[in-house]
């Protein structure tokens, strides 16, 4: 960084700042000096809240979603439906799913997508943590909910691949038109998918 | 309107990383102006209309609009979506890998037709065959004569005899064959089998069909692969990183042939 004429603390915090993703010098320039404006409360719980999430919050030791109590709340809930495992990249796809109220049985967070262009692989995602755990608990259906991208696709059927010989019932996320949508706009693989999904209409 | 500022062409999408909520930075390879990045606007929004027309590999018609910095894809529509190398992660990290090898050897700008056509089949091949190393192979070979890289095949880079039947030694720094009598100048060569080296003559010249009709024992195809693989990170000064999930693919399918006791041992070892 460049030499600013300010008080060292400052110039830490500025720094700091920097780092994060989507600030530039002049952002966290206007942040550092808008915390020092803000009332001492405010900062400290501010500190106080980036403090925790690194001391508090840790991989759920069976879904490994991000938690502060392990097994976190998800998996300890006895009536959700233990026998249901979906399999997600991110831990906000978790939310996305509790939002539609339409599902009620556990999840399981990869941590990414096989991504081979960005030199991410199998090993980089929490796959054989999925592997074991199946093994072990009386799971019946595996719910394959990765991204419908490239990477996602790629992802789920090496996942499924791994499981194959394990005897569950495994299923992939329904593809095809969102609500709303104009046929003419969607491109050939969501079209093809949609037609191979489609349901009796009754 | 200004039509300067418009570009519209046929590409295939090579890759892509995220920008902002919800845009991405799209690298196209296009036959006319190389590889093209832009910026595609709102494509991780469910509702996009162009998203699905830019994913990896999907060969498409894009209508660009020069920006001051960043260009950005205002319309998009597929061509070939290269169903087939979707779902298959062996044929997806083949179809990546021949990706990141058409990034890291070509420029923006600067249009290459011929590497266009090549990708172009290359991907449509890797979607139907079961079998691709030769296809990447061939690939590899003709990919670097389109952009200079050829290597020299048929006489010793030092001291430029003509070649003997015999085994020698292939150096990246050379950039191509030495004879047994010029190894030592390259003390990092790779040794090299005659029967590769006669692969390696056939791939850089063949046709696809032709390519495809060789037959080649199982450390024939690895010896090939690490060694033209050795030529493309000496040239590109870095690690490919797209070989590491294809080798992980490979060790897996293999450690799968010798469980069920299919292994192909008994497959023929003729090299042409």
């Amino acid at each position: 960084m460049d030499f600013l004429p300010a008080a060292a603390p400052i110039v830490r915090l500025i720094e700091e700042l920097n780092k994060l993703p989507g600030v530039g010098s002049k952002t966290a320039q206007r942040l550092a000096y808008h915390l020092i404006r803000t009332s001492t409360e405010d900062a400290e719980a501010l500190a106080q809240a980036i403090a925790d999430i690194k001391q508090q919050v840790v991989f759920c030791a069976r879904c490994q979603n991000i938690t502060d109590v392990d097994p976190c709340a998800i998996c300890a809930d006895a009536r959700r439906d233990q026998t249901k495992v979906c399999v997600v990249e991110q831990p906000l796809d978790i939310l996305a799913l509790e939002r539609t109220r339409s599902y009620n049985g556990l999840y399981h967070v990869l941590h990414g997508a096989i991504s081979p262009i960005d030199g991410v692989g199998p090993g980089d995602l929490k796959v054989q943590e999925l592997v074991e755990r199946l093994q072990n608990h009386g799971v019946e259906e595996l719910i394959l909910a990765t991204n419908p991208s490239l990477q996602g696709e790629a992802t789920a059927t090496y996942v499924q691949r791994q499981i194959a010989g394990l005897g569950l019932k495994i299923t992939r996320l329904a593809r095809g038109l969102p609500s709303g949508a104009d046929l003419e706009y969607a491109d050939d693989v969501t079209l093809t998918r949609a037609l191979e999904g489609r349901q009796e209409f009754t | 309107m200004d039509q300067s500022r418009f570009f519209k062409s046929e590409a295939i999408v090579l890759k892509y990383f995220p920008l902002g909520e919800a845009d991405r930075v799209v690298t196209l390879y296009t036959p006319g102006e190389g590889k093209v990045r832009a910026v595609a606007r709102g494509v991780r929004k469910v509702k996009s209309r162009l998203g699905g027309h830019l994913e990896p590999l999907t060969r498409v018609r894009v209508l660009i609009v020069k920006g001051k910095s960043l260009d950005v894809v205002s319309q998009a529509e597929t061509l070939t979506s290269n169903i087939a190398l979707r779902g298959d992660p062996w044929r997806t990290a083949c179809g990546l890998y021949l990706a990141e090898l058409v990034d890291g050897f070509t420029s923006e700008n600067l249009g290459n037709p011929p590497v266009y056509q090549l990708l172009r089949q290359v991907l449509e091949t890797v979607g139907r065959t079961d079998d691709p190393d030769r296809a990447l192979r061939r690939f590899e070979l003709q990919l670097l004569r389109l952009v200079g890289y050829a290597p020299e095949l048929h006489h010793c880079v030092e001291c430029l005899a003509d070649l003997a039947p015999a085994s020698h030694s292939f150096s990246a720094a050379a950039g191509g064959i030495l004879c047994p009598s010029c190894r030592g100048s390259d003390p990092l060569g790779r040794s090299l089998s005659l029967n590769a080296l006669k692969v390696l003559r056939l791939f850089s010249s063949s046709d696809l069909q032709t390519a495809e009709r060789v037959r080649l024992a199982p450390e024939l195809t690895l010896e090939l692969e690490h060694t033209i693989r050795y030529y493309l990170c000496y040239l590109l000064e870095r690690e490919l990183k797209s070989t590491a999930f294809l080798d992980l693919l490979r060790r897996e399918r293999e450690a799968g042939e010798r469980r069920s006791g299919k292994s192909e041992a008994g497959v023929s070892s003729r090299s042409r």
